[in-house]
């Protein structure tokens, strides 16, 4: 079983400023339930233990403010392409790819700062984003034909069923209102739902607790654990708050200046001299 | 999941009341906007056919050319409305599109080549060949947004121009081949025929329908097969891409759609609808020329796209309507002088809004016309003597506002800028103050109008014409039926 997603060393840089080096990173190699211990990114070398392997899995990626956290997103979904280095999809380079042809692989993502379509509704932003899964053309489209209806409803039962995945705050009278009146933590609910109705196997988040109160922030954290034991993705998270950290990884990646300083759980990379100098400074891991 | 903060869907439901407020559910156009809200779109279009085709026996004959224009214009701002109003592209090369199926349709319809292709084989073909040229078109300029894409676009307007006007002078032409007709154009361009059934200016059904009557149900027809497939397209998959496309383009690429595939079908679509509108047009107007397509027909097109509201439907065929009608009711000189009365009154509303302050403003304009032309008539009895113009508006104002008898084109010359300081201070001043200024202003007004404009229609017309423009925007920014574009984060 190949992982969904390998980083092999690296690099990005813009002008002289390295964002990202060396970095290399394994997503969704699976993990071994039986074990109270997850081993995992073992890549290829755990080929043989399918069997007791589950697909999802949550990497957290924390740093500073600048470490590079957004760019390797970035680097992933195709909008920057590395200057050197690899990125794999089931084995496969995507180097080069558009973000479209990315998003089709089964790489879907959310935005730090929202993106969601803002003049058009709730439910058309869900269902708009199950594009590259239907196949109906345009005249299809213009004629109404049978196979063009049974889509449509087939597109529309889709947005409801992720819609329904946030309970009842996008539910009902919500469908048919625009995005824009949403509050920011429902945007942020919608940007999910979106991501989640391209099909994806990776779900990238980028920031999903910012902004939220810490009822929500409670919330979205076992959301998180949701789509991972649920629906079974594999979820790469941006996130500065600890608490989210802490409560939804299997692993976590700590970078700064794009360099990744520390691996493994939770536990580890919290008390990783490294990880609290990058973010209290030098000295600061000698006081605690 | 149990949800915690309650209070924060009621902040949602807050928010999305306080829009439906100001969605224009308030004042007097309310019953209207509600009514228009019930009807489902299959029963609005049902309703609009029904008018329209109810048009043709309501008015005199010739005035059934300006029902013709009026659709012409809803189609082709519907294709329009494809690359703007939906796919947020700012094409301003579209206009060349509908001069492209227009000299189509009039080169292969006419004595410019030996045979006259039939309608039914022409016609899906001029579409193919537009909707084509407008992909090839859109391939450069594919990587453009915004005003960048404009500025690209508005150079294959131009060119297109330039070429039909020019064309035996083209160095791959022959100086003996003039297809296009150059500054003359292509005169006599055959209607459509329909299995020996032709879509001339004559008379439906052996003259009990006026004339022009078969050109004007032949383009109502294609209209309405326009607006069900256009309804379908929008609510369908590509239609929502494009919409994405619009609102954030990056996202949309994000989210499995093939950008740069859509803009190109989008350009496609609309050049296609163009192109068809084009051909219609030509064999009602049995002839092309190149001013029929030159920027100043763009600026309608986009004119109707906005005005109407851009991305919606009912929105561009209603811009169309306001758009190709007001200019011809504005002929009339009673028309024309009920449309600024009814102006002032708008402006009245808009800008004044309190009955008190609105009767307070009136009553005073009544008053100081008054008060002007009992002491002018006694200084200067000229200033009351002056020809009046032959509509009853203007006869009933007569007793009221001063009609100068000698020096009429000094005087109101200076009244004019003195109304236009007025407005400036109409628009800085507040509370009362707005009130004292605007009542001066709004009786140099009259007396510019009724002294000088009305005899004066061709001026006024364009004067008028934009004015209302520029009222209508104001008082909807977002057009007659579009729905308000919001980009807060």
């Amino acid at each position: 079983m190949k992982p969904i997603l390998e980083l092999r060393s690296l690099s990005k840089a813009f002008g002289g400023l390295q964002v990202i080096q060396d970095l290399d990173l394994v997503v969704g190699a699976g993990q071994i339930v039986t074990d109270d211990d997850p081993v995992v990114g073992q890549g290829e070398a755990v080929a043989d233990l399918d069997f007791s392997l589950k697909p999802g899995e949550i990497v957290s990626v924390i740093g500073p403010n600048g470490a590079g956290k957004t760019t390797l997103f970035n680097l992933i979904t195709g909008i920057y392409e590395p200057d050197s280095g690899d990125i794999l999809m089931d084995g496969r380079s995507i180097i080069g790819l558009s973000p479209e042809q990315v998003s089709n692989l089964g790489v879907a993502r959310t935005f730090q700062t929202l993106r969601v379509f803002l003049n058009m509704t709730v439910k058309e932003n869900v269902m708009a984003a199950a594009y590259g899964n239907t196949k109906v053309g345009m005249w299809g489209s213009v004629f109404r034909t049978p196979s063009a209806r049974r889509e449509e409803k087939q597109i529309s039962d889709l947005a409801e069923s992720k819609l329904s995945f946030f309970g009842e705050r996008l539910m009902g009278y919500r469908w048919d209102q625009p995005a824009y009146s949403l509050s920011y933590a429902n945007r942020r609910r919608l940007e999910i739902a979106r991501a989640m109705a391209t099909n994806p196997r990776l779900l990238m988040l980028d920031e999903p607790a910012a902004g939220m109160n810490p009822a929500e922030t409670h919330e979205i954290t076992e959301l998180i654990g949701q789509l991972r034991d649920d629906v079974g993705y594999s979820i790469l998270v941006i996130e500065h708050d600890m608490h989210v950290v802490e409560g939804i990884s299997d692993r976590v990646i700590a970078l700064d200046h794009g360099v990744k300083i520390a691996e493994g759980s939770f536990e580890e990379v919290a008390t990783n001299p490294h990880v609290i100098e990058a973010y209290l400074g030098a000295g600061a891991a000698g006081t605690k | 999941m149990t949800a915690p903060d309650e209070t924060g869907i009621g902040v949602d439901e807050w928010v999305e009341q306080s829009e439906g407020r100001r969605e224009g559910h308030t004042g007097f156009t309310a019953p209207a906007r509600r009514l228009f809200d019930k009807l489902t779109p299959g029963s609005r279009l049902t309703l609009f056919l029904l008018a329209a085709a109810t048009y043709p026996f309501l008015v005199r004959g010739s005035d059934v050319r300006i029902g013709i224009t009026i659709l012409l214009l809803a189609m082709v701002a519907l294709g329009l409305n494809v690359v703007v109003g939906w796919a947020g592209l700012l094409d301003l090369g579209y206009v060349a599109f509908y001069g492209f199926g227009a000299y189509f349709y009039a080169i292969v319809a006419s004595d410019q080549l030996p045979a006259h292709w039939p309608t039914w084989i022409a016609i899906p073909i001029i579409v193919a060949a537009s909707a084509l040229l407008g992909a090839l078109l859109s391939l450069p300029s594919r990587r453009l947004v915004g005003d960048y894409l404009a500025i690209m676009t508005l150079f294959f307007a131009q060119i297109f121009v330039e070429l039909v006007r020019n064309f035996e002078r083209l160095p791959f032409v022959p100086d003996d081949l003039n297809l296009t007709g150059g500054p003359n154009g292509i005169p006599g361009v055959k209607p459509f025929e329909f299995f020996g059934f032709e879509f001339n200016g004559q008379e439906l059904l052996g003259g009990t329908l006026p004339t022009f009557s078969r050109q004007y149900y032949l383009v109502l027809v294609f209209l309405g097969l326009l607006i069900v497939g256009l309804h379908n397209l929008n609510d369908s998959r590509t239609g929502r891409a494009w919409r994405a496309l619009r609102e954030d383009t990056l996202a949309a690429e994000h989210m499995t759609m093939p950008v740069n595939r859509l803009k190109l079908l989008a350009f496609a679509v609309g050049a296609g609808i163009a192109g068809l509108s084009g051909a219609l047009f030509a064999t009602v107007q049995n002839g092309v020329f190149p001013n029929n397509f030159n920027l100043f027909v763009l600026i309608i097109m986009y004119a109707a796209v906005i005005l109407g509201g851009s991305g919606s439907i009912p929105g561009v065929v209603l811009g169309a309507v306001a758009i190709a009608y007001v200019p011809e009711l504005l002929r009339d000189p009673t028309k024309a002088g009920l449309l600024f009365y009814v102006g002032i009154a708008v402006v009245l509303f808009v800008l004044v809004r309190r009955w008190d302050k609105i009767a307070a403003t009136v009553g005073g304009v009544f008053v100081l016309g008054l008060v002007v032309r009992f002491f002018s008539s006694r200084i200067w009895d000229e200033s009351i003597l002056g020809e009046v113009n032959d509509t009853s508006l203007s006869r009933l104002l007569d007793d009221w506002v001063l009609n100068f008898e000698s020096q009429r084109d000094v005087i109101t010359s200076y009244a004019f800028v003195l109304a236009i300081v007025g407005v400036l201070l109409v628009v800085l001043a507040t509370g009362w103050w707005k009130i004292a200024a605007l009542i001066p202003t709004l009786y140099l007004a009259i007396l510019v109008w009724e002294n000088k404009l009305v005899f004066q229609p061709s001026i006024t017309r364009q004067l008028l014409f934009g004015a209302v423009l520029v009222v209508m925007m104001a008082v909807r920014p977002q057009g007659l039926l579009g729905t308000r574009r919001v980009e807060i984060m």
